[in-house]
């Protein structure tokens, strides 16, 4: 199986301890996945509220990118970012469904000299780290076992949703199952896709950050000592604005989050700069076996 | 003396746009709107219908029957966090969630989304950015932002800012993409020129 | 241009053109008198005519007319579809002395106006396959139908409350009927519910008088424990075979005491008791439930340590003082001879785990409706008791309708009956424990006799009713009021705000469904089923229970959703036509069989092993294959396979296809 990595705009900025986690423990696990050259964004959300077909267009781009690495197997393109994971997917489906979309994409490609035929797969790290590269693999690399770690697994909505076939969409169990292989325990608890908030949390506050809040109120209630993301705009919001909840909402939330590669890569036993710790507001210290 | 507050709620069919669900209906993912049996699921699986003055089930409903004024002016639209819940739930696959991008781009194109509000100003913020380097930069896109709509709350976002900065998750520069950033705005471009082709 | 054909017989046809404007349906998209005047200059043709409605009685009378006045030997007439009115025509032909098989049809209705956007590609089509069936019918040849004699005794397939009916109705009338049924009792779903809407009357006080009365009936043999494996033949002379499972107790002389259950080495139940929906456990002897037909316990194979694994004590042996048990059993197959066959197979429950946002199988006090059933009967589980899986008694409980119906991620119908069977567990919750009632619906469907007056005497019980759909049952607990509780959140669409509601307990409406294995049982009988499994009519109004299988029959869900009055509205009719059909003594045969032209063939076996009803053998004298017309349904494959051509076919021939190809062609 032949990979790319893309890691998307977020990776590059607030969720960089993303970007260096997954790069550190594909490494440790001996995985070969090189940055996709000269990849752009996705066209994400955002942008998808301003112009669909050049969202579509602009994510359109980076498959064809990938798309001419292709050797005698097709690419499978990583994308770690939930919202850049969505888009990719999405476009793949919708080139598929929709004729119309379809012929401009691909005639606005060809005008700079590019082309999509459709082969490229995208997948998620957590369905390459559980379905390719297997559980027993990781067991194996695991040299910290995460004793006394409670994770409460945080999926978000867009990795498992509406495109994800490598989980279920209500309950998924891919991270949980990860986690326990670290030795930790996944918490059941029944917020797991439940959104965060996203960008409400920057433009209408309130909003997001009480959706945030009821996560983080919901994952201490269950006994987790520490939430798993893995999308880069969570892990910000859930974090980020822990400050700002004690003092809206007059609680105490005080829970550690972080991208479930940094908690792969801690119990790897990576060195805590190299997975990015450091980038953290709330300290991981304070979690069993994350120090 | 009544201090009783009323209010003319009497809706004539003159005053509906007669084309408006059609237009919505055209679009990607707008194909099962007219499917929709108002059970509801979409409003109760959403995360923010809490705060929305219409729920996605209303918005589905007003925006069949030609309400456009109301949808578009509505803060239903730009509550939606996109998570795909309602998509997901619904029992007629009405892909509610492409809907109010659709509205949310409606409304973009006819001005007619609330003063000051942030959504509209981020998306295009990042559209811009993602223009000139092919990557969106969120620091600057949020800081502009944030100048744009309320600048007062800039100094409340200091902290937040400055604790990024300090820990190397945001960055002061412009973060661009390799290799010719121009292939990006004359792909859009040309996505402008196919698309006036096909209509 | 045409030929000018002679006739098949040598005479010179003299052709009638009918064309029907039916209504609105053909003349609203056809140019029917353009239609008329064209056929009227084909070859052969002496008369062209519209009429409105050319199956009405006057519709005919023309036909007949023009035969004697104008001496036609020919009739076509331009309509609907050949499967609707083929028969009324051939009639009306036969009626004025002509044989009916000098007639045609060409569909110009279901092929053309229906299908068709365009007024003059309308036309014109309709044109083409008028012109097509003039120059076929002049090779129309003179047939006889044939008569064969049918066998009187009648198979009924699936023992709950339809097929219970269709067996008693047809015992009833003095034909011999088979009750073939896979579960150990007869009764099917009805057995297991409490009561019955709108009326409330006992479901066991009801059924269980039609149960016995099938025991007990001379006329009726009663195979419990069995499925059909095979079926072959025709419409009234079908032969099946079935297979008889061991119940390793002699019906005969068990007389249900459960002197054997009692004695059983397990002193506690271990299987899964499906009656109860798994809700308790039986022993591996057991009776099914207490008014279980035919009454007697069986030994479930799997379970008995005796027949699984040849070791045991066999108490339940020392028991039996009449000596019943029998772990000698074996499978036993029957062959039967029957002139109809009447399906009555019902439904299955939609699996609610299919649905996890509802949470069922995760929290022990979500339920399904059927087990509910199961709660509230004083002979379930718990004697009647209504306490959850956790011990409790619930205090407020929430009913959701439509689950895994109306939903075009699983079944896009209505089951039809929820809505009521909803109102009525929210009526017994009411009564039998005053619990707080929540319903929520998104439609309330209650449109038979005396079901909205029920649904009113419900609203006036209290319950609550909120229209919307529920989003998901979790156990996520936002306020102290929903802490230990499942919480159901759902928008009020008539109020227009999200609610959410803590509950003690959830039951889940499930759809109902087709069986798992309703293809294989179709593909058995050669019937058809719709894209969700239901067993397909042959006309949705005017042929309700029959199927496109001549003599075979539907009765009650199996066919599609249905509750207990409207099952046995289409039992009776499933039994009148079955009744009709073999008490007549003989069939009909349509003469379209296939012959084999004995100069011609090679005798080389091609069609032998291809034909799907067994009809042709091969002549080991003259060395040639030969039909057997009673066996030949007419299907052509032989006709296609053959090298030589031989193989030709009554109302196919090749002379009348290669007319009716170039009719099209010519005038294309
Ligand atoms: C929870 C619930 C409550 C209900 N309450 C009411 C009510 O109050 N009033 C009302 O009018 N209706 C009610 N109904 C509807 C009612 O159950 C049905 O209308 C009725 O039972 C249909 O009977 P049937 O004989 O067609 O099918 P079934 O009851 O399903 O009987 C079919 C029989 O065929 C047997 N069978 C299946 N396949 C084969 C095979 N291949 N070979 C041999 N045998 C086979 C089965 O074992 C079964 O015995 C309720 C339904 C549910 C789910
Ligand atoms: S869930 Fe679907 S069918 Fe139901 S109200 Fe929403 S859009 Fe309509
Ligand atoms: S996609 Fe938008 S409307 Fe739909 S559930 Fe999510 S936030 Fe609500
Ligand atoms: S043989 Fe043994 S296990 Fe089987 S029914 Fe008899 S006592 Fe029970
Ligand atoms: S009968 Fe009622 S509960 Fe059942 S599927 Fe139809 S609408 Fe839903």
């Amino acid at each position: 199986m032949r990979y790319l990595y893309y890691p998307g705009c977020s990776l590059k900025g607030t969720g960089k301890a993303y970007d260096e986690s997954l790069v550190a423990v594909f490494d440790k696990l001996g995985m070969d996945a090189k940055e996709l050259p000269g990849w752009n964004c996705c066209g994400a959300t955002a942008y998808m509220s301003v112009d669909e077909t050049k969202a579509f267009a602009l994510a359109a781009r980076n498959l064809a990118l990938a798309e001419q690495e292709n050797g005698s197997d097709p690419i499978h393109l990583i994308a770690p970012c939930a919202a850049c994971y969505l888009v990719l997917n999405k476009v793949q489906k919708y080139m598929a469904e929709y004729g119309h979309l379809r012929e401009v994409i691909a005639n606005s490609l060809k005008a700079v000299g590019l082309n999509y035929h459709g082969t490229v797969k995208v997948r998620h790290p957590l369905d390459v780290f559980v379905n390719d590269i297997g559980l027993d693999k990781i067991k194996a690399a695991v040299s910290h076992p995460l004793k006394g770690l409670k994770v409460a697994s945080y999926y978000g909505c867009q990795v498992v949703r509406p495109y994800a076939e490598f989980d279920d969409q209500y309950n998924p169990q891919t991270m949980d199952q990860l986690m326990n292989a670290l030795g930790a325990d996944a918490v059941d608890w029944p917020l797991k896709t439940r959104c965060c908030g996203g960008t409400l949390t920057g433009t209408v506050e309130e909003a997001g950050l009480r959706m945030s809040y009821i996560l983080l109120k919901e994952a201490s209630k269950r006994g987790a000592n520490i939430m798993a993301t893995a999308c880069p705009l969570c892990q910000f919001n859930l974090e980020c604005y822990q400050g700002k909840m004690r003092g809206t909402f007059g609680d105490s939330i005080d829970l550690p989050v972080a991208f479930f590669t940094q908690i792969m890569g801690r119990a790897f036993g990576l060195e805590a700069k190299r997975i990015g710790l450091q980038r953290l507001f709330v300290p991981v210290k304070a979690a069993p076996a994350m120090a | 003396m009544s201090s009783l507050q009323i209010q003319v709620r009497i809706k004539h069919q003159e005053e509906l746009d007669p084309d408006f669900a059609n237009s919505i209906a055209a679009l990607p993912g707008g194909e099962n709107l007219s499917r929709c049996i108002q059970c509801g699921t979409c409003s109760s699986t959403c995360p923010v219908s809490l705060y929305m003055d219409y729920t996605p089930r209303r918005i589905i409903a007003m925006t069949r029957a030609g309400f456009k004024q109301e949808v578009l002016a509505s803060n239903t639209i730009w509550l939606c966090a996109s998570c795909y819940e309602c998509t997901v739930d619904c029992p007629r696959e009405i892909k509610v969630t492409d809907i109010m991008y659709a509205l949310k781009r409606r409304a973009m194109e006819e001005k007619v989304y609330p003063k000051r509000f942030p959504t509209p100003v981020l998306a295009k913020e990042f559209f811009k950015s993602v223009l000139k380097t092919g990557r969106s930069n969120e620091g600057l896109t949020v800081t502009w932002m944030i100048l744009k709509t309320a600048p007062l709350n800039m100094l409340k976002q200091m902290g937040l800012g400055l604790k990024l900065l300090l820990r190397g998750r945001m960055a002061l520069g412009v973060e661009k993409m390799e290799g010719d950033p121009t292939q990006i705005r004359r792909l859009m471009e040309q996505v402008e020129v196919e698309e006036k082709k096909t209509h | 241009m045409f030929m000018e054909n002679k006739a098949s017989d040598g005479e010179q046809p003299r052709v009638g053109v009918y064309v029907c404007y039916c209504g609105m349906n053909i003349a609203s998209k056809v140019d029917v008198e353009a239609l008329r005047q064209f056929a009227e200059k084909l070859p052969n043709v002496v008369v062209s005519r519209t009429y409105k409605f050319m199956c009405s009685d006057p519709g005919q009378e023309l036909i007949a007319q023009d035969i004697k006045e104008q001496k036609l030997n020919r009739i076509v007439v331009a309509s609907c579809s050949p499967l609707l009115h083929d028969a009324t025509f051939r009639k009306a032909c036969a009626k004025a002395g002509l044989n009916p098989f000098y007639f045609t049809m060409a569909n110009i209705r279901e092929q053309v106006s229906w299908v068709t956007a365009n007024s003059a590609a309308a036309t014109k089509k309709a044109k083409a396959l008028v012109a097509a069936a003039v120059a076929r019918v002049a090779m129309h040849e003179a047939l006889e139908k044939k008569r064969v004699p049918v066998h009187a005794d009648v198979m009924v397939v699936g023992a709950g409350i339809s097929g219970i009916h269709a067996a008693l109705l047809l015992a009833n009338a003095g034909k011999k009927v088979y009750l073939v049924e896979r579960e150990p009792s007869i009764g099917g779903h009805m057995g297991q519910l409490d009561k019955t809407f709108p009326t409330l009357d006992c479901s066991a006080c009801i059924l269980t008088p039609k149960m016995s009365e099938v025991k007990n009936h001379p006329n009726i043999t009663l195979w419990t424990l069995s499925d059909v494996q095979e079926v072959s033949g025709f419409s009234g002379n079908f032969k099946v075979k079935v297979k008889r499972n061991p119940r390793f107790v002699k019906l005969e002389l068990c007389v249900a005491c459960g002197q054997c259950v009692e004695a059983c080495v397990f002193k506690e139940g271990r299987v899964p008791d499906e009656y109860n929906i798994g809700l308790s456990k039986h022993k591996p002897i057991y009776m099914p439930f207490p008014q279980a037909t035919p009454a007697s316990v069986l030994i479930d194979p799997n379970a008995c340590l005796k027949l699984s694994r040849g070791k045991c004590a066999s108490k339940c042996v020392e028991a039996c003082d009449r000596a019943a048990i029998d772990f000698e059993q074996k499978v036993e197959y029957s062959e039967v001879e029957v002139g109809a066959i009447i399906l009555a197979t019902g439904y299955q429950l939609f699996d609610a785990t299919k649905m996890p946002e509802y949470g069922y199988g995760k929290y022990p006090n979500v339920y399904t409706m059927i087990e509910l059933e199961r709660l509230v009967n004083a002979a379930g589980p718990t004697q009647g008791e209504i306490v959850m899986r956790d011990g409790r008694k619930p205090k407020r409980v929430g009913i959701i309708h439509c689950v895994g119906s109306r939903d075009k991620r699983h079944h896009p119908y209505c089951s039809g009956v929820c809505c009521m069977v909803s109102l009525k567990m929210a009526h017994l919750m009411r009564e039998r424990i005053d619990a707080e009632v929540f319903n929520f619906y998104i439609d309330m469907r209650t449109t038979l006799k005396g079901y909205e007056e029920f649904y009113d005497r419900v609203l006036h019980d209290g319950v609550n009713f909120v229209r919307g759909r529920v989003a998901e049952v979790t156990d996520w607990a936002m306020t102290p009021g929903e802490e230990g509780k499942l919480v159901i959140r759902v928008e009020d669409t008539l109020i227009g705000v999200v609610r959410r509601i803590p509950v003690d307990m959830v039951v889940l409406a499930t759809a109902m469904e087709a069986h798992d294995d309703a293809d294989d049982v179709r593909r058995k009988f050669n019937i058809s089923c719709s894209k969700e499994g239901w067993f397909l009519e042959r006309h949705p109004k005017l042929a309700p229970v029959s199927t496109f299988s001549d003599g075979i029959f539907l009765a009650g869900v199996c066919q599609g959703p249905k509750d207990i009055p409207e099952s046995v509205a289409q039992a009776g009719a499933a039994a009148a036509e079955a009744l009709s059909l073999v008490d007549k003594g003989f069939v009909e045969i349509e003469p379209n069989s296939a012959w084999i032209d004995a100069d011609t063939c090679s005798g080389c076996k091609t069609c032998i092993p291809l034909c799907p009803y067994h009809a042709i053998s091969r002549d080991e004298q003259k060395k040639v294959a030969v039909v057997n017309e009673a066996l030949c349904k007419g299907c052509g494959t032989c006709v296609g396979a053959c090298p030589s051509g031989s193989a030709q076919q009554k109302l196919f021939t090749d002379q009348q296809l290669h007319q009716e190809i170039e009719g099209v062609l010519n005038y294309v």
